[in-house]
């Protein structure tokens, strides 16, 4: 694992004050975000999660490292693709820190950057599932796996054909895409919405940490 | 009282048994499930990964179609379940995500003001009709079969609605009710790694083996399961873990309304037994084939 962690102590290059503001936002959006300020690497939430034995950077750490000022190697961690979104970390956490939400302000910030490999599984599985979903306002199961393996590793389907077929036997795979009725409504719908994510509120940006200010948790709501 | 139904993407495919066996237990015990009228997908996890703002707004058009139906949606899916609950929390507490998704669902003339529930079917059959209830109608005992009560996770993390989000007894105490085993399962809220068998299948495969093998290992007929996507990880890749591991696993994963109604009395089809990808016996059907 490569971290970069402050070579002074409490100076935060532009690139990663940049990145803090954004991520701060993300959690001031999470309803009790702000118990971010409150962790103490108790390691509760590695210790529950099931699938922290693959991570490179233990959910504990990842706290660790924002607070360190290095988000720049929590971003490029396989630790938020892995994350199965099971809440096992967020219940026993002992100061109520929404770590799983976290993980996921993570990811959506990894993704908007695109820091990750290429065709990296998650980021190609989640465009093809938002592509169909925004066409059809329904998931569509097995068109969502063909645009997935065809962009990963399309030799991966010949291997999936016995599952596939027993699965359509058993009538669990539709032939075709359900779709909703008001599908022009809903684009409509969802160019608005693309507006107004892209709307920041004056004032929620945090300020970036100063120097002399290690931590920079001071102004998270 | 009638509830609004959403059935999420999973159960028009993959999960049709799991449509198939709600309605029917909820048509035998004489309460009303009304279609939500034209309701999208939920957005589930992926798009939660992807965009804030834009995932809100898809599963609150869901809640707004209801609110303006007027009812509580009841939601099999688990992570869809989750997914409407949380953005419900979201929108109550974040007024500036409020008034966003509103803006957009405007568009189509909708607007959401936080009046509508999502509940859990197994809330609703356990709280609003009743144990008791249900155990009347029953036309089997379970008598004999050994169950392994699978929650998974998304049904009661992260907030726990009606149940205890490290040891969940809602199904345990349904299936006591009608005579079954509950066996000693420690991993009863265990993560099956949902989408993680497409994108890390190794890592998926692993937790899946834990959950299968405990369920054998205690002597479970069958494993009991609330989530479309715990079904078919549990179901569908039993071969390739007893190949990967060297174990021993086969053993039926049932949605727990396919066992519901079986007891109720419905034939093997109308809970959609025939979609199991591993065999329902004869210990499950009890000579009712
Ligand atoms: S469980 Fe909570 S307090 Fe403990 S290390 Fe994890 S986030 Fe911090
Ligand atoms: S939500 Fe993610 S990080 Fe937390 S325990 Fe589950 S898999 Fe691990």
């Amino acid at each position: 694992m490569a971290v970069d962690v402050l070579k002074e102590p409490g100076i935060l290059d532009k690139k990663e004050s940049e990145l803090r503001a954004a991520f701060l936002y993300q959690v001031s959006n999470i309803p009790g975000g702000e118990k971010i300020k409150k962790c103490i690497q108790c390691g509760t939430c590695t210790g529950s999660c099931p699938v922290s034995y693959t991570m490179d950077v233990m959910p504990r750490e990842i706290i660790a490292l924002f607070r360190a000022g290095a988000m720049e190697s929590i971003l490029n961690s396989r630790t938020i693709w892995i994350c199965a979104s099971c809440y096992a970390c967020t219940v026993r956490c002992p100061m109520g820190i929404k770590v799983t939400d976290i993980l996921y302000a993570l990811k959506r910030m990894a993704m908007e950057k695109e820091l990750f490999p290429k065709r990296f599984p998650i980021f190609v599985l989640s465009k093809s599932f938002v592509y169909l979903i925004n066409r059809y306002g329904r998931s569509y199961e097995a068109g969502l796996l063909l645009l997935y393996y065809l962009k990963t590793n399309p030799l991966k389907l010949f291997s999936l054909l016995p599952l596939a077929y027993r699965l359509f036997r058993k009538g669990r795979i539709a032939p075709f895409p359900a779709r909703i009725k008001k599908r022009k409504e809903l684009s409509a719908i969802l160019a608005e919405a693309e507006v107004m994510e892209m709307i920041v509120p004056e004032g929620v940006y945090p300020a970036a940490p100063q120097k002399g200010h290690v931590l920079g948790l001071a102004k998270v709501s | 009282m009638s509830y609004l139904y959403y059935p999420g993407c999973s159960l028009e495919s993959s999960a049709k048994s799991y449509d198939l066996s709600t309605r029917w237990v909820f048509q035998s015990l004489g309460e009303e499930l009304v279609e939500l009228e034209d309701w999208n997908c939920c957005g589930a996890t992926m798009y939660m990964s992807t965009k804030e703002t834009i995932s809100l707004v898809f599963s609150a058009r869901n809640l707004a179609l209801a609110e303006r139906m007027g009812g509580d949606v009841v939601a099999p899916c688990s992570s869809c379940y989750t997914i409407l609950n949380k953005t419900n929390k979201i929108l109550k507490e974040n007024f500036i995500l409020k008034a966003k998704v509103n803006q957009s669902l405007k568009r189509d003339g909708l607007s959401y003001h936080l009046k509508v529930k999502a509940r859990h079917p197994l809330d609703v059959l356990v709280n609003d009709v009743g144990i008791d209830a249900i155990a009347s109608r029953a036309r089997h005992s379970l008598e004999g079969l050994n169950i392994a009560q699978y929650y998974g996770c998304q049904i009661v993390r992260p907030e726990g609605v009606f149940d205890d989000p490290e040891n969940p007894t809602t199904m345990d105490k349904l299936f006591e009710a009608l005579g079954g085993k509950n066996v000693y399962f420690p991993v009863k809220v265990r993560c099956c790694g949902g989408m993680l068998m497409t994108t890390f299948h190794e890592v998926a495969l692993k937790l899946n083996k834990e959950i299968l093998e405990c369920a054998v290992e205690n002597g479970a007929d069958c494993i009991v399961t609330t989530c479309p996507l715990c079904q078919i990880n549990l179901d569908a890749y039993q071969k390739k873990i007893s190949k990967k591991f060297k174990v021993k696993v086969r053993i039926p994963v049932l949605f727990f309304t396919q066992l519901l109604a079986l007891s109720m009395g419905s034939t093997p089809k109308e809970a959609g037994l025939d979609q199991n990808l591993v065999p329902v016996g004869e210990k499950i059907l009890g000579g009712r084939l």
